[in-house]
């Protein structure tokens, strides 16, 4: 009943002519259909290793921690030699991305690594993210079967590995790789586009670190 | 217009009074003002983007019955509820269900200024819920008993030692000699004690930053990443979100978050920005099992209809607020209403009609700084002057009435107003020879009362003006 309310008075508020239906429906489909994208920054259309010295710069603007691997076989020992040097115990909680699994872990026998969402005393999340964003130093991770979205926000320490390759210049580009990846239009339940762990000015005006999610970042880029 | 006699002049001069608020706001302009400059000196676009900005929000709003349409439907695709509410009731009684149908106990909420603006809280509470706000500034307004100060940083009033008394009073449990004496204790001690709320709650509500139409997705921006765990963990999630949030594509929504961040707080962008789009897709580890959007009307297409539709606009950065100078002098809560500043002052005399809310307009130098930063070039300034018109026909005392009306006489007549500056100048001067100055002045007791009126010298601006330009020397 609201509904019909709602959009009766809607129309009436814009003066809606019948005779205007027609264009007007069509302007709209013409903009769903992907008419008139807007101006991307000049920063977003650089050459690929200057995306990603931009990408780094951010990360380090942020606070975020950066790992630069060369190879994928190096991840799980970084992850190892990063949470010593942090001071923390040899543990993730990971989801089944493939991506992940099949990386040498036996090559890093004593680090824990356990399977699924996450659980409230997980001290650290390992994640993947699709793409990198270069204009602003933003990480975009995709929640899915075997990509729980919760190992992103309630573990005090964030790991992210990210594929060089997958540095693109802007938001837009990013989400023509979510699209690749996942194979059709639909969003997954959540895209999460994450600049930096979580952070409060709210009180005083300071930044703290750590406001409820995750007290550091760390982004692992390889290749 | 009587000031010194309406609730909100007093509320300002306490405010201006008041040394701890006058504290807290002092660093507003080195806070997010200085560092809205450094993001834009760091983005040749900006400006650019401003336009495009404006442009989108225009368009979304001309077509906006069919966005809403678009919206439901790829919403409803991915598995969301969506509900529609013309009115604040409506919205609490639509959400109030949704908790009762889930038994819900506890409810999580993430910072959302439409459920401000319906009093959504309260109306939990009342039917028995436990209510917990996630935002920091908003869990520190909660334990207070207040309302947010500022759209995006609610308890911007506040120090931190104002905070450490109320921990101390509030968390009662932990050692009363504790140190909170530095903000990073204060953020440890509310996120220990707000873990056990987000893991426990059974329901989480959220605001919208923008609504997505074509791909039915509702897009929320966090610093602390309160929002995430808040819609991540309940077995529901509630979005609640006034109808003029919906932007055409992703396309949209990108150009206006190259905008938000960069005029609210300075950042390049913020931490946490999230797409959510439907509940938990059948094979997902985690999410919440239901998903619903409520569509809230609340006056919006009244306001659609008439001149003043800019408003709608608004992205609610909070950069008209940051800028103002009446704002940074008495704060938000001196406007008394849910939105302040100068997007307060145009909003809320549509929200709540001009009698309630039209003096809030009256709160501005027209400096036009607040529609200088505006990411969607809202003219605030020609619209608080109509809110003015509206509120001088409507209700006006005879002392304003006469002297607006004789000011207006002159002002349209550049003779008798420049016969009447001569005579002013004349008769002022001559008079106050003596000293340079008046003491008192009859009409002007509440200048005189703090300072001297200068004593007019020589001749009139526009006498000295026209012997400048015909080169003769001053």
């Amino acid at each position: 009943m609201s509904r019909a309310a709602i959009l009766a008075k809607v129309r009436a508020a814009l003066k809606v002519e019948p005779a205007q239906d027609a264009a007007r429906r069509a302007a709209v489909g013409a903009r769903l259909a992907g008419a008139g994208g807007h101006l991307v920054p000049a920063r977003a259309r650089g050459s690929g290793e200057e995306l990603v010295r931009l990408f780094k710069s951010f990360l380090g603007a942020q606070g975020t921690d950066l790992i630069e691997v060369a190879a994928r076989a190096e991840i799980p020992g970084a992850i190892v030699r990063y949470l010593e040097a942090q001071n923390l115990p040899l543990g993730v909680r990971t989801g089944s991305d493939p991506n992940l699994a099949e990386l040498p872990w036996a090559d890093a026998p004593d680090l824990v690594r356990e399977c699924g969402p996450a659980r409230p005393d997980d001290l650290a999340g390992l994640s993947r993210a699709i793409a990198g964003v270069a204009e602003t130093g933003t990480l975009v991770l995709a929640s899915g079967p075997h990509n729980p979205v919760t190992l992103a926000f309630l573990p005090d320490t964030h790991l992210v590995v990210v594929r060089r390759e997958t540095i693109v210049g802007s938001y837009e580009e990013a989400c023509g790789l979510v699209a690749v990846e996942l194979g059709s239009a639909r969003l997954p339940r959540t895209l999460n586009l994450i600049s930096g762990a979580s952070r409060t000015g709210d009180i005083g005006g300071r930044i703290v670190m750590g406001a409820h999610g995750p007290r550091r970042l760390a982004v692992f880029l390889v290749g | 217009m009587s000031p010194a006699a309406s609730p909100f002049a007093s509320r300002a001069a306490n405010a201006l009074a008041d040394l701890r608020l006058q504290r807290a706001l002092a660093d507003v302009p080195g806070g997010f003002v200085a560092a809205r400059a450094r993001a834009k000196a760091a983005l040749p676009e900006f400006e650019a983007l401003r336009r495009t900005g404006r442009d989108i929000k225009d368009h979304a709003l001309g077509h906006l019955d069919l966005y809403l349409e678009e919206f439901e439907r790829n919403a409803t695709a991915a598995g969301t509820n969506v509900h529609w509410a013309s009115t604040a009731s409506d919205a609490a009684d639509i959400i109030l269900e949704i908790c009762r149908a889930a038994v819900a106990r506890l409810v999580t909420k993430s910072k959302s200024m439409v459920s401000e603006e319906i009093g959504l809280g309260a109306k939990l509470e009342a039917a028995a819920l436990e209510v917990v706000e996630t935002d920091l500034g908003d869990y520190v307004i909660q334990i207070r008993g207040e309302t947010p100060s500022h759209i995006i940083a609610p308890a911007i009033h506040l120090g931190p030692a104002d905070i450490a008394d109320d921990f101390r009073r509030h968390h009662s449990h932990l050692p009363q000699d504790r140190d909170l004496t530095s903000p990073a204790a204060l953020v440890a001690e509310a996120r220990g004690s707000l873990r056990p709320k987000f893991l426990g709650a059974d329901v989480g509500i959220t605001g919208a930053n923008f609504l997505v139409a074509k791909t039915g997705s509702a897009i929320i921006v966090t610093n602390e990443g309160n929002a995430d765990l808040t819609l991540s963990l309940p077995r529901v999630h509630i979005v609640l979100a006034s109808i003029e949030k919906v932007v055409p594509t992703l396309d949209d929504a990108w150009a206006l978050l190259r905008l938000l961040a960069r005029s609210g707080t300075g950042q390049e962008f913020t931490a946490y920005t999230t797409l959510v789009t439907g509940p938990r897709r059948p094979d997902d580890p985690d999410g919440p099992a239901r998903c619903h959007v409520i569509l809230l009307d609340n006056g919006r297409s009244e306001l659609l209809g008439t001149d003043m539709r800019e408003v709608l606009r608004c992205i609610r950065c909070g950069a008209c607020m940051n800028h103002c100078p009446v704002y940074c002098s008495i704060g938000g809560h001196a406007y008394g209403s849910v939105y302040a500043g100068p997007i307060g002052a145009v909003l809320m005399p549509a929200l709540v009609g001009p009698q309630e809310a039209g003096e809030l307009a009256e709160a501005s130098t027209f400096c036009g700084r607040c529609e200088a930063v505006c990411p969607v070039e809202i003219p605030l300034v020609g619209l608080m002057r109509r809110w003015r018109e509206i509120s001088f026909r409507q209700a006006p005392g005879w002392r304003s009435r006469v002297l607006l009306r004789g000011w207006a006489f002159l002002v349209r007549r550049p003779r008798a107003y420049h016969f009447a500056a001569r005579l002013g100048v004349v008769l002022l001067g001559g008079l106050g020879r003596g000293r340079g100055a008046y003491a008192s002045f009859p009409f002007a007791g509440r200048w005189t009362r703090h300072r001297e009126l200068p004593a007019p010298q020589g001749h009139t601006f526009q006498a000295l003006w026209a012997r400048r330009q015909r080169g003769e020397p001053r």
